[in-house]
């Protein structure tokens, strides 16, 4: 299987049909439904164990792969339900950055080449792709000279940029965000925030964050999720613009205005 | 600081006393019963007249190939069985706990019947007899449980992050094993490799079950051959006017120790970055 430089088509839509996650006997989130556009960036936003990181989860089935997680409804990437998608398929088009920069222990570069050469691509185009993704990531200047090097060496920004990149190099259509920012300091998020900024349209984008600050500079559409008994829920899927200013359910409102959660 | 502080910091010294100085008092005996027959001789030349004359290179080279048979299997083989116990079974499950008693059992069991086992299935039922291999392979047994406990704590303590990246990138078991989890937990990996040639090293019961004690260079490794940890004991238990040729001796075993011990650490001191082919 082989990865083009440059994939033309447009990104595919992510759509959620009442999606559940049930971990044994206890309920991470239920009935949740909404729809991310073509090249669009949404927020998943609400307070912590509402199922935002389950939901994510279910969506590349990272969650099928947890002992006694059952997941329930469906998702499609555009027309394609992913339960009839192979696993690594759909992590192909499906790429996901974590809230901890975790590269791994190996070179730079290598953290790179690594995935390419686990998915096939031929040698003489992961140095040409692995230069794309860091490019693409505005990572290349700041490392270019030091390929060889440890990457965990870099710092923490950097870090969670070259996680990025390693998703990106898989030229994945959709991205997950789980927080991304979450763990930088001030100017390493602003770096990163403008970095994802410059994927919208490129790639679908599906981001939690906790900052709605973030959220309402960055996206297009924002989902509210929040917990109701011990079961998280979607409260509303709306435009970004909606959600902050005109808020349709009382609990966004609540929750946006800072009274709340 | 302190006086608390400071009391704290002179108790900390208290049992760094209790470890370094029988440590530095052993060596110290040894030295002076046994510096005077140390020479280039020593370790070139085989032993003669029951090792009271000559040297210890047939010792030496017994003693290699032992390790080396015994490493050879308790390595991969541990290796493995840590991997599953890491990869594969839940850290508090009914596995994991049956799993650990039966390697804590083994661990607690005296090297006498390993011995004992040694001679009966590789000297007599597998018809190896005495010899480097049936040593090895018996070391290697008595060696497997703290080989594999070592690397699966090693194994567990390489972060989670990593095993979730890969999955979220759909790596083979194969790649995500060969280049993450083993350079990751290498340094461990490798404590448990030191401490297990210590063992092996140091053991006498097992080898003179099934290594033999014959003082002549082996052929071999289905040939018969002493070890110098068998040598020690002989010299000292049974060859009057060996005492100090059996320090002689105990002090080249530490030296080997001591020189692997710092050979493997020396490799890991390299920066972990297993390259991928480009």
């Amino acid at each position: 299987m082989t990865v083009s430089l440059v994939d033309a088509r447009r990104p595919p839509s992510l759509t959620l049909d009442g999606v559940s996650v049930h971990y044994g006997a206890q309920v991470a989130i239920q009935g949740a439904s909404l729809t991310v556009a073509s090249g669009e960036l949404m927020a998943l936003v609400g307070p912590s164990g509402c199922g935002k990181t389950s939901l994510l989860c279910a969506i590349n089935r990272m969650a099928d792969e947890q002992p006694g997680c059952r997941v329930g409804g469906t998702v499609r990437l555009g027309d394609d339900d992913v339960a009839g998608l192979g696993v690594t398929a759909l992590r192909r088009q499906v790429g996901m950055v974590f809230q901890q920069p975790n590269p791994f222990p190996l070179s730079v570069i290598d953290n790179l080449r690594f995935p390419l050469s686990e998915h096939g691509v031929p040698r003489r185009q992961r140095d040409a792709l692995a230069e794309r993704a860091l490019r693409d990531v505005g990572l290349w200047d700041e490392v270019k000279d030091r390929l060889g090097q440890s990457a965990l060496a870099l710092s923490g920004g950097q870090q969670q940029r070259l996680c990025i990149a390693r998703a990106l190099v898989l030229a994945p259509r959709v991205l997950l965000l789980d927080e991304p920012c979450s763990a930088l300091d001030p100017v390493s998020s602003r770096v990163v925030e403008d970095m994802i900024a410059s994927l919208k349209g490129r790639y679908t984008l599906l981001m939690v964050t906790h900052n709605l600050a973030q959220a309402r500079r960055l996206a297009d559409t924002v989902t509210v999720c929040w917990v109701e008994g011990e079961c998280g829920c979607v409260v509303e899927s709306n435009t970004c613009e909606q959600v902050f200013k005109a808020p349709a359910h009382p609990i966004t409102a609540a929750y946006c205005g800072g009274e709340v959660g | 600081m302190h006086r608390r502080d400071r009391w704290i910091a002179v108790a900390g010294v208290v049992p760094w006393l209790l470890v370094v100085v029988p440590l530095v008092m052993m060596l110290g005996a040894l030295w002076q019963q046994g510096y005077q027959g140390l020479s280039l001789a020593f370790l070139l030349e085989d032993p003669r007249a029951a090792g009271r004359a000559g040297g210890i290179a047939s010792l030496l080279l017994s003693t290699g190939w032992i390790l080396a048979v015994c490493l050879a299997v308790a390595v991969p083989v541990g290796l493995g069985c840590a991997l599953y116990l890491s990869e594969e079974v839940p850290p508090g499950s009914p596995a994991a706990r049956r799993l650990g008693f039966v390697l804590d059992l083994l661990a607690a069991t005296p090297s006498v019947v390993f011995g004992l086992f040694g001679y009966q299935f590789f000297a007599i039922t597998l018809g190896l007899g005495f010899s480097i291999l049936s040593g090895g392979l018996a070391l290697s047994l008595m060696v497997l449980p703290l080989m594999i406990r070592s690397a699966e704590q090693a194994l567990r303590g390489v972060p989670g992050s990593y095993r979730r990246a890969a999955r979220a990138l759909a790596l083979s078991r194969w790649g995500w094993v060969r280049r993450v989890l083993l350079p990751g937990a290498a340094s461990g990996i490798a404590v448990g490799v030191i401490l297990s040639v210590g063992r092996a090293l140091a053991e006498t019961a097992v080898l003179l079950f099934t290594a033999g004690y014959v003082l002549r260079r082996p052929d071999s490794v289905f040939d018969s051959g002493r070890a110098l940890s068998v040598h020690i004991y002989d010299l000292a238990m049974n060859v009057p006017g060996g005492t100090a040729r059996a320090a002689t001796t105990a002090l080249v075993l530490m030296a080997v120790l001591i020189a692997i011990n710092l050979l493997i650490r020396r490799a890991l001191r390299r920066p972990v970055l297993a390259g991928v082919p480009r």
